[in-house]
């Protein structure tokens, strides 16, 4: 099991270094997911997300999460990072680097660690919108209701 | 006695703040604690199911709260 970081922070997400703690001699393809804040939801234009977290408990999360797909993954190495706070659009809200001696590892690694994280990681966001309107999103409403599998609507 | 309960996003805007001091004494089950924190001011605005977290775990309805624990209420997670 290779989880090497995982860490809820309030400053921007330095990618070039999460991407070195997962480098490695034996690695041979790396992926990179970033999710970044859109400037559309469902039609709706929007100009910026707050992200809050029960920072505690959502650090465990996500170090579990990562380290079940490392445990199903043998020789994954995994370090990411979920940004709070107030960001703008096209900012990195969440950073996820998976290394592998191969590709389809660390490709199928890096989804299975955001789908996981999207559905129990306890970390909440509220969308700005033009009209200066601010609502959080509920991932049960809407088009996701019927199938909590379905990923959350809104930025990544 | 009362238990503090910490709460998040849309379920502290319910409540208008983000620690409330919910009137059962521990021990009780989780239940309890989510039946008062209904009637209380804001309560009507949570979902027919609402998630707890104790010592930062999701818990069972039927878990009983200690003393000391670290009690939250958890709202639909949307990160990513």
């Amino acid at each position: 099991m290779a989880l090497l970081h995982a860490a809820i922070v309030s400053a921007p997400i330095d990618v070039s270094a999460l991407i070195l703690r997962a480098q490695d001699t034996g690695v041979g393809a790396l992926s990179v997911f970033l999710g970044t804040v859109r400037d559309l939801n469902d039609g709706r234009p929007v100009t910026g997300i707050d992200y809050e977290a029960y920072e505690g408990m959502a650090a465990k999360e996500l170090a579990a999460v990562a380290e079940e797909v490392c445990a199903a993954t043998p020789g994954l190495r995994v370090a990411l990072e979920h940004r709070i706070g107030t960001l703008g659009i096209g900012d990195v809200s969440v950073a996820i680097v998976a290394a592998h001696a191969h590709r389809a590892q660390a490709c199928d690694g890096a989804r299975a660690i955001i789908e996981s994280l999207k559905q129990r990681v306890p970390v909440w966001k509220r969308e700005h919108y033009v009209d200066g309107d601010r609502v959080w999103i509920d991932p049960t409403k809407g088009q996701g209701a019927a199938d909590m599998s379905v990923p959350t609507q809104g930025s990544e | 006695m009362s238990i503090p309960v910490l709460l998040f996003a849309s379920y502290a805007d319910a409540f208008g703040t983000r620690e409330l001091e919910v009137p059962v004494e521990a021990p009780c089950p989780v239940q309890t604690l989510v039946d008062t924190l209904r009637g209380m001011p804001g309560g009507d605005r949570l979902p027919p199911r609402v998630l707890v977290a104790v010592n930062q775990r999701l818990a069972d309805t039927a878990a009983v709260l200690q003393p000391g624990d670290e009690v939250a209420l958890i709202p639909p997670v949307a990160g990513g």
